[in-house]
């Protein structure tokens, strides 16, 4: 589990340190799952080093947001004066983006032929 | 001072407390997400955050305070998105065989989800710090809230505009794409990864093992895609 940790702050680190060195608008983490895609397509040992550790986070990945979910304590003014705005854009928006995902991949794998596998 | 006042003004000073406090209230809030079989509505987060949020006021705990001792579990969120590269890396192969739907389907959906987000919000009457905060929302919530701090938004606000995004995105997902006809469950699944993220994804998973499959897909490349788009079109709206 400690080798597995290490290697994972290590591409999160040089995420980092790469997004701040060169002005890259993603943020460190994003950039060290990239590089985390890279190294684990390059190499099976690494990859049943790192899948257990992952899995095990990635199944508690909902208890990382409460942190941050708080922080609406500070925000309920913001809220409360921009509520029904904040209420209509966040229903409006995932909707409409679903439908519009949806019906695109749909349309475009028909046009591409490229077929479900059942 | 009596011994009450003097072990509160330790514990008040002490990171212990707080991390114990969101521990708790998460397994709380998981343990009646499950009571209610798993309703998308009774998400795990959302309950324990208003636990949480109830605690603080009864106590009258600031938020800063608070995090000092949460900050520990909020650490943890950078390196759960590098672990996203598990899943991801997994489905490569799958991604490649669907590559020209999901590339047309995720640049649609991505762009769809911050352009009408962003365009309701600024006609009724959202400012520019709000929109900011606004424009990341359907990334999955470590990617967002990084996204949102460099756009000069409110992270913490975000984080809560990324969760409701995706318990709308879990409640109305199959009604709707049954209501449209939509029946390739590689398509329900990308769009509902992309505009809804981890909730959706695991909404997806409930409903179809390749929704779900697809919809980790998703979820990780808009991650990736919204750290780019985001900053190009926030500026089209201040």
């Amino acid at each position: 589990m400690v080798p597995a940790l290490a290697i994972i702050l290590a591409c999160q680190l040089a995420g980092e340190v790469i997004s701040r060195a060169v002005h890259l608008p993603l943020p460190g983490p994003v950039l060290g799952m990239l590089g985390m895609v890279a190294a684990l397509t390059a190499s099976d040992r690494l990859r049943e080093m790192i899948r257990p550790v992952a899995q095990g986070l990635l199944n508690h990945l909902s208890l990382l947001f409460v942190p941050a979910g708080v922080g609406v304590v500070a925000h309920l003014p913001t809220l409360a004066a921009h509520g029904p705005a904040l209420a209509v854009a966040l229903v409006a928006s995932t909707l409409l983006a679903i439908v519009v995902g949806a019906v695109t991949f749909t349309l475009v794998a028909k046009l591409v032929r490229s077929l479900p596998d059942e | 001072m009596n011994d009450a006042a003097l072990i509160w003004s330790y514990l008040a000073s002490q990171p212990l407390l707080w991390l114990t406090a969101t521990l708790f209230a998460y397994w709380a809030g998981d343990s009646l997400y499950r009571l209610a079989r798993r309703n998308p509505a009774a998400n795990p987060v959302m309950l324990a955050v208003i636990f949480l949020a109830v605690l603080l006021g009864i106590t009258g705990t600031p938020y800063k305070d608070y995090f000092e001792g949460a900050q520990f579990v909020h650490f943890m969120l950078g390196p759960a998105t590098v672990c996203l590269a598990v899943p991801l890396q997994a489905n490569l192969k799958a991604i490649r065989k669907a590559l020209i739907p999901i590339a047309a389907a995720l640049l649609a959906g991505s762009f769809t989800a911050i352009v009408s987000a962003l365009a309701i919000a600024k006609a009724l009457g959202a400012e520019a710090g709000l929109l900011a905060t606004l424009a990341p929302k359907s990334a999955t919530a470590p990617v967002a809230i990084g996204i949102s701090e460099a756009l000069g938004g409110q992270p913490t606000l975000t984080a809560v505009l990324v969760l409701l995004t995706g318990m709308i995105g879990a409640i109305f997902v199959t009604p709707m794409m049954n209501g449209l006809g939509l029946k390739d469950w590689r398509a329900r699944g990308f769009a509902t990864g992309v505009a809804a993220h981890g909730i959706g994804t695991a909404r997806a998973f409930q409903v179809h093992d390749t929704a779900g499959a697809f919809a980790s897909i998703g979820m990780g490349l808009n991650a990736v895609l919204t750290a780019f788009l985001a900053p190009l079109v926030l500026p089209w709206f201040l």
